[in-house]
């Protein structure tokens, strides 16, 4: 075969990708701008990028250091994510955001081994938690497992405080994101007395009305939705047709963006969802941002999606791993740090609704204070409902507290298990 | 002047019917092999074998085997992603029940398994001709995957229907799993390829290869001359099978070290093994190599340099990409309808004439 | 135990309004298949094309507003504010508009893909045509995300929304979809003027003809091109349609693409080459599809639709390889 010619086109790409030698801070960006989940996709690459946009501008880096960004498009796809993963680590990364719980799958040995943390906030692997166990893996502020329990507490508060007899359904993507809250749910409703009914969809989920007829008929008092993409508009288009009572109806923080409800319309109105973050467009970092970056011409994308909820998880995501670099570089006291004391700067990262004040989020999200044992941070959810008048989202609820008599056992288990099998050590003393 | 021919002589019917017949050819081919299987490893790092070599293996054995069924047989599949899927699956359960097992015996294991399954859906082949049998394929491809999710016996009741391989080693190298060598990786999926693909080279100008030719070119002509169309077919649809059902092991086990059957085996799978055989040359075996390389280094080379080197927004790049991937296969489908390969014949015997075209 | 289930006959309902939406898909498949034995790949993305072109042109959107962003800087992404009523919505007369732009946009295409794609490719294999059409879809899926963006886009042609009818409730107690029920309506009508266009018009006669046999209609004086351009434009009409149906239920995004794999097993059951076998047979998929999932799916843990019709179509052809419908397929040696 023509291997001469292979040869001969790698290595005009190697001279392509060869890392730039360069002192820069690598925020690598792994995004999905293209395929099916392109519309979620796009606000939270936008939100990260102009973080970043704001920080080089602002602050002309961190800690004197600019922050050069890496994009790499993965489509949502882990082929694609893993090259991703490669190429970005080839020039430098200081963490990765592998924005795709089936991605973050792939990646927990690889970057373990490489030394690279993953920052997976809100996704990926539930049992990462344990520090542990899961040395480089950081899901705080809150797992799927966390969110779970969040999102039942808040039914029993609804229906009255007990939950005794009544049936919750789980409209879930059949795939290893929707199946992470399965087992949690179980115990739940062994705690609490409900009965669980399990909806599976499969990608990418247009025709769903066996499913809602399903709800019809067997009449659950709630259904919660782990769903993703296309899914989520029609999910909540077909529970508006069977008259589903939408405040019965919470989505998991990943089912409650302005691009799943919008499409739906009036229908909507009154869809429920976890988030780990406060909603809105008041608060002092907006401003900034369209200071320094937008009203200069540099916003990522067109530009339209500041304010949203995609939009500001990947803002958190840019500041989570700024405020991580910045702790990085206090512990080891030089500003061009490695990837190796980003990891460090993380298991160390304590942010205080103070801190967040001075960022410009005050009242916005949770308190951090990640440990060596725990990279799962607070478990804190809140519920926010949409309004399809005025198409805003408003928080409903404080931040709730995950049931952690649930889910930390569950946490145990699977990480001591994970450890079992791969032979690894805990690494807290 | 490229092909210097004076002087070689084919004294025997052996020499005639070799898969090199010209000396250059055969020398070319094997310092080839020599530079892959000694200069390659030497140079390879995670990104060469993660983003190039290993894809371009482990689908160079998924378009074999696509080509023995398509390109030999006659009968088109779109179940590829499915197969790889059970191979995928199977070489899992080996590697998890009988730790013991040798990474390459689970290979081939795995294809077996393959070859069982893919016998079962190529039964209504029988029956079904051209584009019906096609889309009659697409059952395998959405049952086999949502199978896999669904039957937690397969993925060993984890909580998430993910599989994960454990790690593997050969004399102390780690081979497969979350984190194989890179070159120890590529050496063993290259000599898998290798092998498998000198097997088919002499399966196909065997006795049953002319078998699956001749249903392909006239299935009731073959038939009149005592060709038996169900043990045609349906060896064609197991050793098809058995050459995918290696591939689904060898992605999963040594170059993802995990993978989830409804996301790593879509019809996307598919689909880009059909794209490999067609552009590379139905029914030549050289042809499903060069079309594995194009369609696994095309996208990362258009990446390198729309973003690496003109700094394009990734997302324009990618849809850039696409549309030139696109018009690329209809260019060379008006070019040359049969592919590189034939592309390739068609240079080469040229070459050996040039310079004097007559 | 099926028949007394109150739930039955609207899960049988329901799956016959889904089978119209995936048999206006397939139509698309038939129209091309039978006029030139292509089997066009393409018709789901060509969906996805249409209805993006038509939500562009009712926003007023700049084509390659994105590229010309990245390249040049340039902060424009709206060429005019479309004319609404009162209520917000876009005017009756400018969604007509913007339809009949859309539907010219696919002509133009439709042109193009017989003039560059199709003329050389002319007496190829079946299998060469096909390839070159998942080619063309690559070209349309990258090119209509870089002309309209990949953003999901809110549709909004005055079509009946998701919600269930008061009146069907009222009269039977059964939850149905007033999009649904106006694709089946629209469906009836597409299907009415296709048989009216190819039985009456010599258009249309042509047209059988060329599907009949093409030498023998090109012996006539028929342009094989022109027939082509036709069946290929009426096709993009086809699917203009069935992306506005499928796009008001999901908002206008690339997953709309992917509804021709639910139309690939309806072609399969109906036969390729027969419009009436695209309709049938998207019946029976989508009643046997919504039955099975709803009464043995939760058995064997659900999420069975993408599956399960391949399968029954797959049954079904064991029995009757060329489809409900098809030509009898006849082989000679």
């Amino acid at each position: 075969m023509n291997l001469t010619k292979k040869l001969v086109l790698a290595a005009a790409a190697v001279a392509f990708t060869a890392p730039l030698a360069m002192a820069d801070l690598v925020f690598p960006s792994l995004s999905y701008r293209t395929g099916p989940y392109a519309p979620n996709g796009i606000p939270f690459a936008d939100g990260f990028e102009d973080y970043i946009t704001l920080l080089n501008e602002r602050d002309g880096g961190i800690g004197g250091e600019k922050i050069r960004l890496v994009e790499c498009e993965t489509g949502y796809n882990t082929t694609k994510g893993v090259e991703c993963y490669e190429s970005v680590k080839a020039e430098g990364a200081l963490f990765i955001v592998p924005n795709s719980t089936g991605i973050t799958y792939q990646l927990i040995p690889k970057a373990t081994a490489d030394d690279i943390p993953l920052a997976t906030h809100g996704y990926g692997r539930t049992s990462a938690a344990n520090g542990d166990v899961f040395s480089h893996v950081f899901n705080f502020p809150g797992t799927y497992w966390d969110v779970a329990t969040v999102i039942v507490k808040h039914m029993k508060e609804q229906s009255g405080g007990s939950l005794e007899g009544k049936k919750i359904a789980l409209v879930y993507h059949n795939s290893a994101y929707g199946k992470e809250p399965i087992r949690t749910l179980e115990e739940n409703a062994k705690k609490d007395g409900f009965e669980l009914m399990l909806l599976p969809v499969d990608h990418p989920g247009q025709e769903q009305k066996a499913t809602w007829l399903q709800i019809r008929k067997e009449r659950p008092d709630f259904v919660t939705m782990w769903g993703w993409g296309v899914m989520n508009q029609v999910a909540i288009q077909e529970a508006a047709a069977i008259r589903f009572p939408m405040e019965n109806f919470i989505g998991v923080w990943w089912s409650g963006a302005e691009q799943d409800v919008v499409p739906a319309g009036d229908a909507a109105n009154g869809y429920k969802a976890a988030t780990f973050h406060n909603v809105g467009t008041d608060y002092p970092l907006l401003d900034e941002i369209k200071k320094h970056v937008h009203d200069k011409g540099n916003a990522a994308g067109d530009g339209s999606h500041i304010g949203t909820v995609l939009y500001y998880r990947g803002i958190m995501n840019a500041l989570w791993a700024a405020e991580a670099v910045k702790k990085a570089q206090e512990m080891t006291g030089k500003s061009d740090v490695t990837a190796g004391d980003v990891r460090d700067g993380y298991e160390n990262l304590v942010l205080t609704e103070e801190d967040y004040a001075a960022l410009g989020l005050p009242n916005f999200t949770v308190p951090i204070n990640v440990t060596c044992q725990n990279h799962g941070g607070p478990g804190l959810g809140a519920i926010q409902q949409w309004d399809a008048a005025s198409k805003t989202w408003s928080l409903v609820t404080d931040f709730i507290e995950a049931d952690r008599s649930i889910v930390d056992p569950l946490i145990a288990a699977d990480a001591e298990a994970y450890a079992k099998e791969n032979n690894i050590a805990p690494q807290c003393k | 002047m490229f092909y210097r021919e004076a002087g070689e002589f084919k004294t025997t019917y052996a020499k005639d019917g070799a898969t090199f017949p010209i000396s250059f050819d055969f020398w070319r081919f094997w310092i080839l092999m020599a530079v892959a299987f000694v200069l390659v490893p030497m140079v390879i790092n995670g990104y060469w074998a993660n983003a190039v070599f290993l894809p371009f293996l482990v689908f160079s054995m998924a378009a074999l085997g696509l080509n023995i069924l398509q390109g030999y047989c006659g009968q088109v599949s779109l179940g590829t992603g499915g197969f790889m899927c059970v191979g995928a699956y199977a070489a899992y359960k080996f590697m998890t029940a009988f730790e013991w097992l040798p990474v390459p015996v689970i290979i081939i294991l795995a294809g077996f398994i393959t070859a069982i399954v893919g016998i079962g859906f190529g039964l209504p082949s029988l029956r079904i001709k051209g584009f019906y049998l096609a889309v009659a394929t697409l059952a395998a491809q959405f049952f086999l995957p949502w199978l896999s999710s669904k039957w937690e016996w397969a993925y060993n009741y984890s909580a998430t229907g993910q599989i994960t391989a454990p790690e593997r080693t050969i004399l102390g190298v780690p081979i497969a799993g979350p984190q194989p060598e890179p070159w120890a990786a590529y050496l063993l999926c290259l000599t898998m390829v290798f092998i498998f693909g000198w097997v088919a080279r002499n399966l196909v100008r065997g006795r049953i290869g002319r078998e699956w030719m001749s249903i392909r070119d006239q299935d009731i002509a073959a038939e009149i001359n005592g060709v038996n169309p169900l043990m045609a077919k349906l060896s064609a649809f197991a050793v098809s099978s058995f050459y995918i059902g290696m591939a689904g092991a060898m992605y999963f086990m040594i170059w993802k070290g995990a993978a989830e059957g409804t996301e790593a085996f879509s019809i996307i799978v598919s689909f880009d093994v059909l794209f490999m055989i067609l552009i590379g040359g139905l029914g030549s075996i050289f042809g499903s190599y060069i079309g594995a390389a194009f369609i696994v280094l095309l996208p990362v080379i258009f990446k390198n340099v729309f973003v690496g080197m003109m700094g394009w927004p990734t997302d324009i790049a990618e849809l850039t990409q696409r549309t030139f991937v696109g018009v690329l296969i209809i260019f060379f489908l008006i070019v040359e309808p049969h592919g590189i390969a034939a592309l390739w014949r068609t240079l080469k015997e040229k070459l050996r004439l040039w310079p004097f075209p007559h | 135990m099926f028949l007394t289930d109150p739930f039955f006959w609207e899960v049988v309902i329901s799956g016959l309004l889904a089978g119209v939406m995936y048999s206006l898909v397939a139509l698309g498949f038939v129209l091309i298949f039978k006029a030139s034995g292509i089997f066009n790949f393409a018709q789901g993305i060509m969906a996805l094309f249409a209805a993006l072109t038509l939500v562009g042109i009712l926003t007023g959107q700049l084509p390659f507003a994105h590229v010309w962003d990245a390249l040049f800087g340039l902060g424009a992404h709206h060429l005019y504010d479309p004319p609404v009523n009162a209520e917000g919505d876009p005017q009756l007369w400018f969604v007509a508009l913007a339809i009949a732009a859309t539907l010219g946009v696919m002509i133009v295409l439709a042109r193009l893909v017989v003039g560059i794609v199709l003329r050389p490719l002319v007496g190829q294999e079946g299998i060469i045509l096909f390839m070159a059409t998942i080619g063309l879809g690559l070209v349309l899926e990258g090119g209509g995300d870089l002309m309209w963006g990949s953003n999901v886009k809110p549709l909004n042609v005055g079509l009946p929304d998701n919600a269930p009818s008061d009146m069907i409730i009222d009269a039977t107690g059964m939850f149905l979809s007033k999009l649904e029920i106006a694709a089946a309506f629209v469906a009836v009508i597409l299907v009415a003027a296709l048989t009216v266009f190819s039985q009456y018009t010599s258009m249309g006669r042509a047209l059988r003809a060329v599907a009949d046999d093409h030498q023998a209609a090109l012996s006539v004086g028929i342009s094989l091109e022109t027939i082509w351009w036709i069946v290929w434009s009426v096709a993009g009409l086809v699917a203009l349609v069935a992306g506005m149906m499928w796009g008001a239920k999901s908002g206008i995004q690339f997953s709309l693409s992917l509804i021709a794999l639910k139309a690939l097993p309806v072609l399969m059951l109906g036969g390729f080459t027969s419009i009436p076998g695209a309709i049938l047979g998207g019946l029976l998929i989508g009643v046997g599809e919504k039955v099975f999932e709803f009464y043995i799916g939760p058995m064997i843990g659900g999420a069975t639709e993408n599956w399960f019709a391949y399968v029954i179509a797959l049954l079904f052809l064991l029995f009757r390889p060329q489809g409900l419908f098809g030509d009898k397929i006849i082989e000679r040696v």
